[in-house]
């Protein structure tokens, strides 16, 4: 790396994403066991939704088309978004690594999420595309003629990615008051499965239901809110501006959570 | 020879009560929370009174035996699924060394204990199910209903040790066994006439899910597979389990032999 320039605030987190994709590109028979198990999935959710949709050939105001995109672009993004796989923060908390974290010259908050963000690049480029090329050989799918739809998914897609790393951060932060974290993971990892739109999408709900979820939860702006930008479920701009409100939400609470995490560290015998 | 094994568990319960806490609330969320993947159903027939031909209370019914047979094996030999952690760390070398079974060792000594929550949130589920789905009880049906989920369990059981083991040529295995694994808990509390294609093909009949929870509760429910499967295949899924539970033994024996220590 060379000296502190004029374009200095962005040049540290972006060499440590690239790091981060660098990192996780080595673990290549992991990738493909991941994608795998993503097809047996993809296959197996999007017959159950295509049957929900029976003869009437529709389920919450989607065609069969829009159901396969859902199910098949769902598990392609599960593993870029990764929500069921928290941070490593939170068992460097309870072993007391952390410490060397927070002598690095670098945020810790930063240095966690464009890792994450690095690793997500990596998933786009392998996790992504398997599920979705399966899902597209076997099954018809929703292909958007609008190529603005592919910028706002792509716009969509880093946002929650972003919201998703700021969120396990805050997870990964309870360790600093828990030490054992596994209860609070283990809330995390259900309600993000079932808050997403993973296992189906969230206007099959009832619609206080939906509509509590998106307003009270960021799980919808995670997984829903760029399928629901890529099969043009209405207009794009309200989904990323509700996004984008998750966003500064969660990376405001990370902020401040984790100076008071900071003030009460002990340092676990390290 | 079981004292060992006792103390082992006894020592891993202990250990995993420590942090109270943190215990309790994974014991409730855990026997809570899975509730979610069996609402999953209810939401989709919200939707649609009906899926792949069969009604609520028949599909409840397959949910039921799944929801019962997968805690049951995830409680007691689940914990298998770390075996890749031990073989890529050399940990998997102890455990040889030592005079108990590999495998015994193995189920003993990553036992999660708040895992029992769900046994009993499954039963719960398992016990409604056979009340609300219109059962064809007889004899033969009520022996029946307390094999399936049984039966279930020794399948999934199979399952879990199966995966588990490719870890022995596939240490980067992953998340590969989930797709049997947490895949076949999801393929099993549907009927298989909502699948198609090769897919089917594979899961139900090659790999046999077919007999884990649909074809057990067709027999329950004193109807006949819509896909042809002979009515006397029906009641065989004990077998089926046992079969695999062979199976899986056999494949976790030639395991153990081809392991090779990575020397760390």
């Amino acid at each position: 790396m060379t000296g502190p320039d004029a374009s200095g605030w962005a040049r540290v987190p972006l060499a440590i994403a690239g790091a981060g994709f660098r990192r996780y590109s080595t673990y290549r028979q992991a990738t493909v066991a991941g994608a795998f198990t993503n097809v047996v999935f993809g296959f197996m959710r999007c017959y159950v939704l295509l049957s929900v949709a029976g003869v009437a050939g529709e389920a919450g105001g989607y065609d069969r088309a829009q159901l396969a995109t859902f199910v098949w672009v769902g598990q392609g993004l599960l593993a870029v978004v990764n929500f069921w796989n928290l941070l490593e923060l939170a068992e460097r908390v309870r072993s007391g690594d952390v410490v060397s974290d927070l002598l690095r010259p670098v945020d810790l908050m930063t240095t966690y999420v464009a890792t994450d963000v690095g690793r997500a690049g990596y998933a786009m480029l392998t996790r992504f595309v398997v599920p979705v090329a399966v899902g597209m050989l076997a099954f018809d799918l929703y292909l958007p003629a609008n190529p603005v739809t592919y910028l706002a998914f792509a716009g969509s897609v880093l946002l929650a990615v972003v919201i998703c790393s700021a969120c396990r951060f805050l997870v990964g932060l309870t360790a600093f008051w828990l030490l054992d974290v596994r209860g609070v993971s283990m809330l995390w990892v259900f309600a993000a499965g079932a808050g997403s739109g993973l296992y189906f999408p969230l206007p099959l709900l009832p619609d206080w239901l939906e509509t509590l979820l998106w307003v009270a939860t960021p799980f919808p702006a995670l997984l829903q809110a760029p399928l629901d930008v890529l099969v043009e479920r209405g207009p794009a701009w309200p989904l990323l501006a509700g996004q984008a409100a998750w966003l500064a939400g969660s990376v405001g609470l990370a902020r401040v959570v984790q100076r008071r995490a900071l003030r009460r560290l002990v340092i676990q015998g390290g | 020879m079981a004292s060992p094994y006792w103390h082992l568990l006894v020592a891993q319960v202990r250990s995993q009560t420590q942090y109270r806490l943190s215990f309790a609330v994974e014991l409730v969320f855990s026997t809570v929370l899975t509730l979610l993947d069996v609402a999953t159903v209810f939401v989709l027939f919200s939707v649609n009174d009906s899926l792949g031909g069969f009604g609520g209370g028949e599909v409840f019914l397959m949910v039921g035996i799944s929801a019962l047979g997968f805690p049951l094996a995830d409680l007691s030999v689940g914990n298998v699924e770390r075996l890749r952690v031990y073989v890529r760390g050399g940990l998997f070398d102890a455990v040889l060394l030592r005079p108990l079974s590999a495998l015994g060792q193995l189920l003993a000594m990553d036992l999660s204990a708040r895992r029992a929550g769900r046994v009993v949130q499954g039963l719960a589920i398992y016990v409604l199910a056979l009340v609300v789905a219109p059962v064809a009880w007889s004899p033969a049906a009520a022996v029946f209903a307390v094999l399936a989920p049984l039966s279930a369990a020794v399948f999934f059981g199979a399952i879990f040790v199966g995966g588990a083991t490719v870890a022995f040529w596939w240490i980067e295995s992953g998340e590969f066994a989930n797709a049997f694994t947490y895949g076949g808990r999801d393929f099993t509390s549907y009927p298989m006439t909502v699948f198609g294609g090769l897919f089917r093909r594979v899961f139900a009949y090659a790999l046999g899910f077919a007999f884990v929870a649909y074809l057990p509760a067709l027999a329950l429910l004193g109807r006949s597979d819509p896909l042809g499967v002979p009515d006397w295949l029906r009641w065989c899924s004990p077998i089926v389990a046992l079969l695999a539970a062979g199976l899986a033994a056999l494949f976790w024996r030639t395991g153990v032999r081809h392991y090779r220590s990575t020397g760390s």
